[in-house]
């Protein structure tokens, strides 16, 4: 096996991007990975793309073949992959990258996400957030994305008395950082109390306990190591790649406040590289609501199960804490854009292994790990970066 | 959606027929043609199975944003529910406060309308639960009317 790293990045401002289209978005974001990374579409062995909903959202399918065509690597005839896994669907595109290289079969691959979530109403871009769970039998049963994070919740403070106070430390936290992010979708803070006082959405959780629904593109270009520095000075390497997954529906797992695809997905990233949870420097966790960043946490093994909420609390989950945990601002504030946002993760982790963080820039970071789920973590994917 | 999609599972839906598997003698729901758990074995050893409906509550929400179709139902409670056989299902628990329902509440499945597509599209039905205390309520009132009408 051979090692791979990110040679170049490309993030869009996260949002409601109505004046642009998913291909222009995909463009964008392909273009400034490509530049970044000083190659050209020559160079380009293969182009994979993390979408989750264009079907749903755009009635288009086929949207590999899409962006390929829209950022002119049709010309050259470049294999082009959609990759779908919910909101997994970015992680698990660079990971097909990641083994294609590792495996010899490729030298350079182009990872893009993209979403538009926008140009439908908000029950629309609602009930199709949901079809990452069981449509047949939750969705159609009542069960909204929300309602079934809101039991994970209520199961997780039913059992170790996480409160309220420490679910809002979580958004509170993730939109100080975002207001350090200029491509963040909120770069503003909102008070713990604002986040316990917003409306109730599906009880206990409230608006500003979920990520919300949005438009953006992120892009990474990787590349096999032993080649990498033809094109880029300081490469940063993916020294650990893991996937899980586990029963769809979350009812017809044993317990409701463990999410165990990351926890496995996690382990079996450690075991690529030989790390461990107290060589991360900082970590991006896929926080769709603000109990998945606690559970993410216990189940990575950075704190112990039903420790997580209240070290947030207490401050270590923050830039200049124990471990700094979505300091991009994370689904909450940076925005979720389902098919990007787990590529959106890994371009956070290579900025600050760079050392291009800029206001949240963590000192001397030197290992990250990204964790992108789908559904209620039915599908995980966990990579860990290393700068050389 | 569609109707096939929907007839299919009329049975599972409409019945609460699942299945029981005779390699594990363990219950599953919706009906499974295999079980995981024991793998190859159990295909052509799953029977249809009809859930008594007795179950309780593991843990519930009071749903303010409702799913897509259930607007007309908000606030409601969705609960996953345990079936006294062993499988869980997500349904609604209806015919009371939705607050009131809390883990380990035992409920009783009951036939209800679950949506229709449109004004004038197909209706949907399947299953619910009520708590055992509200059908008990229920029950006394019929027999008070009971007395009345003897």
């Amino acid at each position: 096996m051979r090692d791979v790293s990110v040679i170049g990045i490309g993030i869009t401002k996260f949002g409601e991007l109505w004046d642009k289209s998913l291909r222009e978005l995909g463009l964008e974001t392909g273009l400034a990975a490509i530049s970044d990374a000083g190659i050209t579409s020559k160079d380009i062995d293969a182009l994979y793309i993390g979408n989750m909903a264009a079907g749903s959202t755009l009635q288009q399918e086929h949207v590999s073949a899409l962006i390929a065509d829209y950022c002119g690597l049709t010309n050259q005839n470049v294999p082009a992959t959609r990759v779908e896994a919910a909101s997994a669907s970015g992680g698990l595109a660079i990971r097909q990258a990641y083994m294609a290289i590792a495996g010899g079969f490729i030298d350079v691959a182009v990872v893009g996400g993209a979403e538009k979530m926008t140009d439908v109403s908000d029950s629309e871009s609602s009930y199709t957030v949901s079809m990452g769970s069981d449509e047949q039998w939750e969705s159609q049963a009542g069960a909204t994305f929300a309602s079934l994070h809101a039991m994970i919740a209520q199961s997780h403070m039913d059992e170790f008395g996480t409160s309220r106070e420490e679910l809002s430390a979580v958004s509170e936290k993730n939109h100080y950082h975002a207001s350090l992010n200029p491509m963040a979708q909120f770069q503003f803070q909102v008070s713990g109390e604002a986040v316990s006082n917003s409306g109730i959405v599906s009880s206990p959780l409230r608006m500003l306990d979920c990520a919300p629904n949005s438009d953006g593109a992120a892009a990474v270009v990787l590349c096999a190591t032993d080649k990498a520095k033809k094109f880029k000075k300081k490469a940063i390497r993916i020294i650990g790649s893991g996937q899980a997954s586990d029963t769809l529906s979350l009812h017809h797992r044993k317990y409701l406040n463990r999410l165990p695809a990351i926890g496995i997905a996690a382990r079996r990233a450690f075991k690529s590289c030989g790390k461990k949870t107290k060589d991360l420097d900082l970590i991006e966790v896929h926080d769709n609501f603000t109990i998945s960043e606690i559970i993410a946490l216990e189940e990575i093994g950075i704190f112990k199960r039903g420790k997580a909420a209240s070290m947030g609390l207490k401050g270590e989950t923050r830039l200049g804490g124990k471990i700094a945990v979505n300091t991009s601002g994370g689904l909450k504030a940076r925005g979720h854009a389902p098919g990007a946002t787990g590529i959106a993760q890994v371009v956070e982790i290579v900025q600050q292994l760079r050392g291009e963080a800029g206001e949240r820039q963590i000192k001397d970071a030197k290992i990250g790990l990204a964790e992108n789920h789908g559904g209620t973590a039915a599908t995980a994917v966990v990579h860990i970066l290393e700068a050389d | 959606m569609s109707v096939p999609r929907f007839w299919r599972e009329l049975d599972s839906r409409y019945n609460l027929v699942g299945s029981h598997c005779k390699i594990t003698n363990t219950y599953h729901y919706p009906k499974r043609s295999f079980n995981p758990e024991a793998g190859r074995d159990s295909i052509g050893n799953m029977e249809d199975y009809q859930f008594k409906g007795n179950g309780k509550v593991i843990n519930s929400t009071v749903v303010h944003q409702a799913q897509t179709g259930y607007e007309m139902f908000g606030p409601y409670c969705i609960a996953i529910i345990e079936l006294e056989e062993g499988p869980r299902i997500t349904s609604q628990v209806v015919d009371c406060d939705p607050e009131i329902v809390k883990p380990g509440m035992k409920v009783k499945s009951v036939f209800r309308k679950l949506g229709e597509d449109s004004e004038s599209g197909i209706l949907h039905y399947g299953t619910k639960f009520i708590p055992d205390e509200v059908l008990q309520t229920e029950n006394d009132e019929d027999d008070d009317i009971a007395d009345v009408e003897l």
